[in-house]
C-alpha cells in the first residue's frame, strides 16, 4: 500500500479523499495480559512503514491547525510531512525547533487535547482518536534517530553562574539552554537521581528512564554541573546561592510536589498511599525488585482502590496491577468523559484489568483494629450543571452508601505546591495557592530569579513545563547579556 | 561528593555513632533537624536521621544509629574510611531554642543521640537542664557522660536496675513534675511508646512537652505524605511541619500503628542480607 501511495504523492496526485481512506495506523503494544507482569514500556512503537503511512493521513492543511493547539507551537505541519518523504532526519530537526524532549513529549503529552484536537483529520471524523497520530511520529523519529545527535555545541565561557533548582523537564530545559549560551550552569536536585516527576512518578512501562537519563546525559556532556542530594532552601538558601555562592540568576522548577489528601475519616490508616509515595516507592526506589537490589517496602496488596482520574491516577493503578494486586478498582467522581488522562493510558488500563468505577467517591475509609485498611466507603454520583471548569459538576445520590473491600487506599487527586521555597524565599512573591507568580518571560518578583512548570502553573504538562524553560532561558539569557 | 565515614565507634550493642563529611550540612544545620542517608546512591532505603552534632570547621556531621533493619545493619558495617551513598539535608524545622527557665529533657535508648543537642542548645540559652536518661540495661545506655556534662541534675533509669534506678522514666518524670515550683517545660525523646506516657504523665501538670517524631519517610521533603501524623485533629508532616511537635497533641496510637506497617518485609530484607553476609563469610574461608 506504502509503495502505492508514495507513486501517487510524487506524482502529485494523491488527492485528500484517498488520504482519508488511509487506515489509522494502531500503535504495537505488548499484550494486555503479558504486561500486567512486567515493567516494560506497554507502547512499542510505529514501524518505518507505519510511521509513513501514518503521516501520508495529513492533508498538509494551508492554515496548520494543529500547530494552534500545541503548546510550544511545533511546525507540525512540516515534521509530518517531511515523515511522509522519509526525510525522518530533517523531521527531528524541525521538531527540535521547539521542543528539546521529543522522545519524552511524544510519549506522555495529552495530544488528544492539543495538536490532535484541532487536527483537521479528526475534526472530519468527529474524533480526536482518529487525527494524524502526531505523538506517535514525534516519538518515531525521536527514538531512531534522537540518539546518534551531536552534542549541542556550547559558547565560549561567559563567567556567569546559573543555578537551576529543580531537574524536572522544565529545569532541564533551561540548563541546557543556558549553557548553549557559555554560562556556568548547575542543576540542584533534592532527590538522589535527576529527572523529577520524569523519573520518581511517571512509570517505565509508560517512559523508559533510559530517555531521561539520555536527556542528563547530554546536559552532563555539555557541561552542566549536576548536584543531587541538595534541597534548596535547606541545604543552602536562593538568597546564599545568589549573595555568598555567586550565582548571578536562578531558575526555580521544584514543581507541585505536596500530595493533596481527601481529608476524610481513615486516610491515616496503614494502606492508605498518596500516588506520590506509592509511585516514588516503586519508580525511584525500585520497590518491584524488593528483596532483588531493593530494599523498598510497599504493601503486598490484594485489592486495591485508586481515587482519582488523571494521568497519576492511572500510573498508580496500573503500578498496583504490576506489583500483584488481584483486583484495583479505579474510583472517580466524575464520568469517563470527564476523566484528565490521556485517553491512550485509560485504555492501557482497561486492557490490563483496571476496573473503572465512575461516578463514585469514598466518604471514609474503614479499617480492622489493628489500623489496616479493610474498605472504602463510598456514595454514588450523578453529574449535574457544568461548574467553573465547564465540566458537569458531580453531585452526590442521597443514601446510595457501599462498601468495597480493599486492602490498599492510593489517593491520586492532585498536587499543590510545595512550601520550603515560599518559607525560605523572603520577598518572592507567591499566589494564595503557593504558586510563584512570574511575568511573561517567566520573571519572578526577585531580580535574577526566573521561575517555571508546575510550581508557577499548578500540576500541569511536561510540554507546558518545558515550554515556560525556553522562556525563562532566553529571558535569562538576555538578562546576563545586559 | 564523597559523604566519608570519619570515625565510627559502638557506643552500645547495637548503637554505632560515625561521624560523616557533609560539608554543606554540617554549615547550615541547626538543632533539631535531621539528614536522610542511603548506604547506596542508587536502590537504597532512605534512612531518615538526626544531627548529632556537627563540626562546621572541618565538615562534618555526627550520626548515631540503632541497628534495626537491614539498612541501618549494612550502615553499620561500613568502616572508617567508606562512604555513605549520601547525606542530603538539613531537613526539618530546627528545635526553637530559648530561655524557659528550668526544662525536663526525658531521652530513652536511642532517643538520647537527637536529644542531646537540643539539651546542649537549651543550656546555652541559659536554662536549668534537668535530664533523666534510660535504657533496658546498662549497655544500652549512651551518652551518659555528654548529659552529665550539661545538665543541672541527671537521673539515669534503667528497666532492670543494672544501672541508676530501676524504673522506667515517667517514674522520675512525675516527681519532678511535682515540685515546686514545677519546671517550665518538658522535651521527651525515644521510642513511641515512652513519648507518649512522658506526655501523659506531663499532662497531668500541665507542663508543656515537646516530642520529636521519627515516622517512616520517604523524601523528606514534603511530597510523599508518607510521614503523616495526626497532630490536634490535624494532618501534618512531620519532614516539613516537624519532627518537633506538642507532644500533648499528637495521635501517638495511629502513629505506632503506621510506624510498623512494614515489620514484616523489613525483616525479611534483613534475613536476607545477613544471610547473604553469612555466605560471603563462607566464600572467604573456603
Ligand atoms: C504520576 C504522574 C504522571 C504524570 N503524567 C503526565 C503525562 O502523561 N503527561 C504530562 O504532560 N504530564 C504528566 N505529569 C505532569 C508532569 O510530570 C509535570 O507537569 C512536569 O514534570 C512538571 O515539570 P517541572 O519542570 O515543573 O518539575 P518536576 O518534574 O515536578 O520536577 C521538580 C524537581 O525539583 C525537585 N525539587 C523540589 N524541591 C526542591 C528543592 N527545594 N531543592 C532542590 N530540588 C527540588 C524535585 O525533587 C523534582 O525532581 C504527570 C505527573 C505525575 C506525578
Ligand atoms: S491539522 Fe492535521 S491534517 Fe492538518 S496539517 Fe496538522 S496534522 Fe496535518
Ligand atoms: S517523608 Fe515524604 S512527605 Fe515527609
Amino acid at each position: 500500500m506504502l509503495k502505492e501511495l508514495l507513486e501517487k504523492q510524487n506524482a502529485g496526485t494523491l488527492k485528500a479523499k484517498d488520504r482519508y481512506e488511509i487506515p489509522a495506523q494502531d500503535m504495537p503494544a505488548q499484550d494486555g495480559t503479558e504486561r500486567r507482569e512486567n515493567m516494560n514500556e506497554v507502547a512499542l512503537g510505529y514501524t518505518e512503514t507505519q510511521a509513513r503511512l501514518e503521516a501520508m493521513r495529513c492533508l498538509q492543511c494551508r492554515n496548520a491547525p494543529c500547530m494552534e493547539g500545541c503548546p510550544v507551537r511545533i511546525r507540525i505541519r512540516e515534521f509530518v510531512t517531511a515523515i511522509a518523504n522519509g526525510s525522518f532526519e530533517e523531521a527531528l530537526a524541525i521538531i527540535k525547533e521547539n521542543s528539546l524532549l521529543p522522545a519524552v513529549c511524544g510519549r506522555v503529552c495529552p495530544q488528544e487535547v492539543q495538536c490532535q484536537e484541532t487536527c483537521t483529520v479528526g475534526k472530519k471524523f468527529k474524533d480526536p482518536e482518529k487525527s494524524v497520530s502526531i505523538g506517535r511520529l514525534e516519538r518515531y523519529v525521536a527514538d531512531r534517530f534522537g540518539k546518534q545527535g551531536e552534542t549541542p555545541k556550547v559558547a565560549p565561557p561567559t563567567g556567569k553562574k546559573v543555578a537551576i533548582i529543580g531537574s524536572g523537564p522544565g529545569g532541564i530545559v533551561v540548563a541546557a539552554d543556558v549553557r548553549r549560551a557559555g554560562h556556568d550552569v548547575t542543576v540542584f536536585e533534592a532527590f538522589h537521581k535527576p529527572g523529577g516527576v520524569m523519573i520518581y512518578g511517571i512509570p517505565e512501562f509508560r517512559l523508559p528512564k533510559s530517555i531521561v537519563q539520555e536527556e542528563i546525559d547530554v546536559l552532563e556532556k555539555m557541561g552542566v554541573k549536576i548536584t543531587c542530594n541538595f534541597i534548596v532552601g535547606r541545604t543552602r538558601t536562593i538568597e546564599q546561592l545568589m549573595t555568598e555562592d555567586g550565582f548571578d540568576a536562578v531558575y526555580v522548577g521544584v514543581g507541585a510536589g505536596l500530595p493533596k489528601f481527601m481529608n476524610i475519616d481513615g486516610e491515616q490508616l496503614v494502606g492508605v498511599y498518596s500516588a506520590n509515595e506509592y509511585l516514588t516507592r516503586a519508580n525511584l526506589m525500585k520497590a518491584y525488585q524488593f528483596g532483588k537490589g531493593s530494599d523498598t517496602p510497599i504493601a503486598v496488596s490484594k485489592n486495591v482502590a485508586v481515587l482519582g482520574g488523571g494521568n497519576v491516577a492511572m500510573d498508580a493503578a496500573r503500578m498496583a496491577v504490576r506489583l500483584g494486586a488481584e483486583n484495583v478498582y479505579l474510583v472517580y467522581r466524575r464520568s469517563e468523559k470527564e476523566m484528565p488522562a490521556r485517553i491512550e493510558e485509560v485504555h492501557h488500563a482497561k486492557e490490563e484489568g483496571v476496573q473503572f468505577r465512575t461516578l463514585q467517591n469514598p466518604q471514609r475509609i474503614l479499617g480492622d483494629e489493628k489500623g489496616n485498611v479493610v474498605g472504602a466507603e463510598c456514595l454514588k454520583y450523578e453529574l449535574g450543571e457544568p461548574d467553573d471548569s465547564g465540566r458537569r459538576r458531580p453531585v452526590p445520590i442521597k443514601g446510595s452508601e457501599f462498601v468495597i473491600d480493599v486492602d490498599t487506599v492510593i489517593v491520586a487527586i492532585g498536587n499543590g505546591a510545595n512550601p520550603l521555597i515560599q518559607q525560605t524565599t523572603p520577598g518572592l512573591e507567591f499566589n494564595k495557592w503557593g504558586n510563584i507568580v512570574v511575568d511573561e518571560k517567566c520573571k519572578t518578583s526577585l531580580q535574577g530569579v526566573y521561575a517555571g512548570g508546575d510550581i508557577v502553573l499548578g500540576a500541569a504538562t511536561v510540554i507546558l513545563a518545558m515550554g515556560q524553560g525556553r522562556i525563562a532561558a532566553a529571558a535569562i539569557n538576555q538578562y546576563l547579556k545586559d | 561528593m564523597s559523604f566519608k565515614i570519619l570515625s565510627k565507634k559502638q557506643l552500645s550493642e547495637n548503637v554505632f555513632q560515625m561521624d560523616v563529611m557533609a560539608p554543606l550540612v554540617a554549615r547550615s544545620r541547626k538543632a533539631g533537624q535531621f539528614v536522610i542517608v542511603s548506604v547506596d546512591q542508587d536502590a537504597g532505603e532512605r534512612i531518615p536521621l538526626t544531627i548529632a552534632a556537627a563540626d562546621a570547621e572541618n565538615g562534618s556531621i555526627r550520626l548515631i544509629f540503632q541497628r534495626v533493619g537491614k539498612a541501618t545493619t549494612q550502615m553499620a558495617d561500613l568502616a572508617e574510611g567508606e562512604s555513605l551513598g549520601y547525606v542530603a539535608g538539613p531537613l526539618g524545622q530546627p528545635t526553637h531554642i530559648k530561655k524557659f527557665g528550668t526544662v525536663v529533657c526525658v531521652g530513652g535508648g536511642i532517643g538520647n543521640a537527637p536529644l542531646l543537642p537540643i539539651a546542649t542548645a537549651l543550656k546555652e540559652a541559659g536554662n536549668t537542664i534537668i535530664s533523666i536518661i534510660g535504657a533496658r540495661t546498662k549497655e544500652l545506655l549512651i551518652l551518659e557522660d555528654e548529659f552529665r556534662a550539661i545538665s543541672d541534675e541527671l537521673i539515669v533509669v534503667s528497666d532492670d536496675g543494672s544501672c541508676g534506678r530501676k524504673a522506667l522514666v515517667t517514674e522520675p518524670l512525675k516527681e519532678i513534675c511535682s515540685r515546686d515550683p514545677k519546671p517550665d517545660c518538658a522535651i521527651a525523646i525515644g521510642p513511641a511508646v515512652m513519648m507518649k506516657f512522658c506526655c501523659d504523665t506531663t499532662k497531668e501538670f500541665n507542663v508543656p512537652t515537646q516530642v520529636s517524631l521519627n515516622t517512616i519517610m520517604v523524601d523528606g521533603t514534603g511530597m510523599c505524605g508518607g510521614c503523616r501524623v495526626e497532630v490536634g485533629g490535624q494532618t501534618k508532616f512531620v519532614c516539613v511541619d516537624g519532627p518537633e511537635f506538642d507532644g500533648h497533641q499528637v495521635n501517638f496510637d495511629q502513629m505506632m500503628r503506621r510506624m510498623s506497617a512494614y515489620k514484616e518485609l523489613e525483616q525479611k530484607a534483613l534475613e536476607q542480607y545477613q544471610k547473604h553476609q553469612c555466605k560471603i563469610g563462607l566464600d572467604q574461608t573456603a
